[in-house]
């Protein structure tokens, strides 16, 4: 990846000065502060860059969504954080909102409405793929040529509002091999990280989770493990170390194949 | 004549019997909170034809949908000749379609020998797959017991009725070439049907008129008692899933699977902070419950959902935690609210229509919490269903239940919300920091 500086203006440095952002760039908790997570972010903000979009993020007004809160059942910790950021959103009249993680994505696009909370929101994968369609980034297939990267749907992107085709039409774009595992798709499984099990331990059983869908991505002998949550990459890069198998295949955000192509 | 009032007793009887019972199961379902499902008609009807009566969801695994759509569409078919039957039992008649329908008549009744035959092919496959094969999700420990017998009940009085229908069209089709038929002569030798007027002839060519006589008599009464107690066997059955599968799809949700429902009861106490304009839903003096803790606490339609469930396991085969040996199994968590709702219908028959508190609930003694904590929340349940359950809807209300009312969930889960609640992050990080990321290499 290329050291060239990004720029990430925050919504109150933009209105200061009297601009208005197109659209909103939503990094989430995972986005901001944690380690790998953060580097989809900055990929993220490479393409934005790239294209020049007239784009801006909250910075420290934003706050966790409240999803994890919500999916573990305590609806008034969701609540309380939905308010405050709906606040916040619509004082800044934001429209447009990209997301650089499904469960933000899922729930400002599914939840908030009923809470007053209305915006137009996609996911970064949708975001890469409009921008390919419109002719605005071009994908060079250079460093992944021929390498083999299998697709792990995130269960709410996936399922959860039947996104299935934007990362695999980026991803189509690399001139790589993608294959698809048995599980995919409606039938994806779980990487074990939804429902707030991210913050627990499993329950007992006799087998985690995400070895379970590592074991199924890595038979296929993949050089990437793609992803399109932070959540997944965290649970299938544990998977891969599990199996020992950290040297042959890299967990990849689909942002940040894009961005490495483009040697952005 | 007295065969005549035998079977009026019979069919009043088993029909009365069916409303009353039926009756139970709308009471057990209406426990339920009231919802309001009348939106998107079209939608909720074009749901129920691809998804109930053309089992669009079942295809997704070929094998069994092929076996199951000969049970299901022999089950739907032989219902046309239930009306004769009735005719014939009502009048004393015998055959008492043929001689107006003609061509007709032997074709509807062939084509229904064909189903019945292709039937008997799935019944025992599937009988087969259950206790020899024994597939994964239908040896689960949730099936130990009454549900596993449950299901070879069903499948083994499939098989009788289908030899009931073959007795008694094949004794009939020999009786008929004989001119002993009661049915009325028309001046042909057989009655042309597809697979009796073979088997017949095979099986009974032998035997002598009075002998078929009993044969055909048996056949005919023992398919006709076999369709009443089946009828009967439904709202003690998972098999009730054959009737219920239609209104349960048609009352789906329509949301994208993503979307869970916001409580309404917390909106009213969260939003006046941010919104003073904003009018509560509820009553400020009502005594507001949250989650679910036991059946009356979920909905109509959650209800419904364990009376429609038969049980296939799909949910818990694609289920990331039940793969993986927790103790969670979406199908057990219908199962267990079936379950919690038949024992609390049972206690108000017993007490003149009042439940009377047993000191259990739904959560926890059907249901235990650490099968409600083991929840991806992923909807793989959800889109395997192949009538529209909804597992998932009932594990948020029992979590809700936990968190907001008991207070009980995991400490990693209670931290992670006092780190939400601190930092506006699951993590313990100072919201100061949240942009520096931007500034970092």
């Amino acid at each position: 990846m290329s050291n060239t500086t990004i720029k990430v203006p925050t919504m109150q440095e933009k209105i200061a000065k009297g601009e208005t952002p197109d659209i909103l760039f939503w990094v989430g908790c995972a986005g901001s502060f944690d380690d790998r997570a953060k580097k989809i972010t900055k990929a993220i903000v490479r393409i934005l860059n790239h294209v020049g979009a007239n784009f801006a993020v909250l910075g420290v007004e934003e706050s966790c969504t409240g999803d994890p809160a919500k999916r573990a059942g305590n609806e008034f910790l969701f609540q309380m954080q939905a308010m405050q950021n709906i606040t916040v959103l619509n004082g800044y009249d934001v429209k447009k909102i990209v997301t650089g993680c499904p469960h933000c994505f899922n729930i400002i696009k599914n939840e908030y409405p009923e809470l007053g909370g209305k915006y137009e929101v996609i996911h970064h994968t949708q975001l890469v793929q409009q921008l390919i369609d419109e002719g605005k980034l071009k994908v060079q297939g250079g460093a992944f040529k021929g390498k083999k990267i299998v697709f792990h749907d995130p269960c709410y992107l996936g399922r959860g509002n039947n996104v299935y085709e934007a990362p695999r039409d980026v991803i189509s774009k690399l001139d790589a091999e993608l294959v698809e595992m048995k599980r995919s798709k409606a039938n994806g499984l779980c990487c074990g990280a939804g429902g707030a099990q991210m913050f627990k331990e499993a329950e007992k059983g006799n087998k985690e989770v995400n070895v379970e869908r590592t074991e199924e991505a890595l038979s296929h002998n993949p050089d990437i493990i793609a992803v399109g949550c932070p959540f997944c990459n965290t649970m299938m890069t544990d998977g891969v170390k599990h199996f020992n198998k950290e040297d042959k295949t890299k967990v990849m955000d689909v942002a940040e194949l894009i961005a490495n192509a483009n040697d952005l | 004549m007295i065969s005549s009032i035998i079977f009026i007793v019979l069919f009043l009887g088993s029909s009365i019997f069916f409303y009353l019972n039926s009756k139970k199961i709308r009471r057990n379902i209406l426990l339920g909170k009231d919802i309001s499902i009348t939106d998107n008609k079209g939608e909720r009807l074009k749901t129920m034809i691809l998804v109930a009566l053309g089992q669009k969801k079942m295809f997704t695994r070929p094998i069994p949908a092929i076996l199951h759509l000969f049970l299901y569409a022999a089950f739907v078919i032989t219902q046309i000749e239930l009306i004769e039957i009735v005719f014939d039992g009502v009048t004393g008649q015998h055959r008492a379609f043929r001689p107006s329908l003609g061509g007709f008549y032997t074709f509807i009744v062939s084509f229904i020998e064909i189903l019945s035959v292709l039937a008997f092919i799935g019944t025992i496959a599937f009988l087969a797959r259950r206790n020899l094969l024994k597939v994964p999700r239908l040896v689960k420990s949730e099936l130990n017991g009454w549900p596993k017998l449950d299901a070879n009940i069903i499948l083994i009085m499939e098989i009788i009725l289908i030899s009931f229908i073959f007795m008694m069209n094949g004794a009939d089709e020999v009786l008929y070439s004989r001119g002993q038929s009661h049915a009325e002569n028309l001046g042909d030798r057989t009655f042309g049907l597809a697979i009796s007027s073979y088997l017949g002839p095979l099986i009974y060519g032998n035997m002598p008129d009075a002998g078929l006589h009993v044969i055909e008599r048996i056949g005919w009464w023992g398919h006709i008692i076999m369709v009443f107690s089946f009828l009967n066997y439904l709202p003690f059955s998972k098999h009730l899933h054959i009737l219920l599968a239609f209104p349960n799809t048609y009352f789906s949700n329509l949301k994208l699977k993503g979307q869970f429902d916001n409580l309404f009861e917390v909106t009213d106490v969260v939003k006046p902070n941010f919104d003073p304009a904003y009018q509560p839903v509820l009553d400020p003096n009502a005594v507001i419950k949250f989650g679910v803790k036991d059946i009356t606490d979920l909905n109509w339609k959650n209800l419904l959902d364990a009376y429609s469930c038969t049980e296939c396991g799909r949910c818990t085969a694609a289920c990331p935690q039940s793969i993986t040996g927790k103790a969670l199994s979406p199908r057990k968590i219908m199962m267990d609210t079936r379950d919690r709702m038949e024992d609390v219908g049972k206690s108000m028959d017993k007490n003149g229509g009042t439940f009377v508190d047993d000191g259990k609930t739904l959560l926890g003694d059907y249901i235990k919490h650490e099968e409600i904590w083991a929840c991806n929340t992923c909807n793989a349940c959800v889109q395997e269903c192949p009538v529209n359950i909804d597992p998932l809807a009932i594990i948020m209300g029992l979590r809700q239940q936990l968190v907001l009312e008991q207070s009980s969930a995991p400490n990693e889960l209670n931290g992670m919300f006092s780190n939400l609640e601190n930092n506006g992050a699951p993590w313990q990080f100072s919201p100061a920091d949240r942009a520096n990321w931007i500034n970092e290499n």
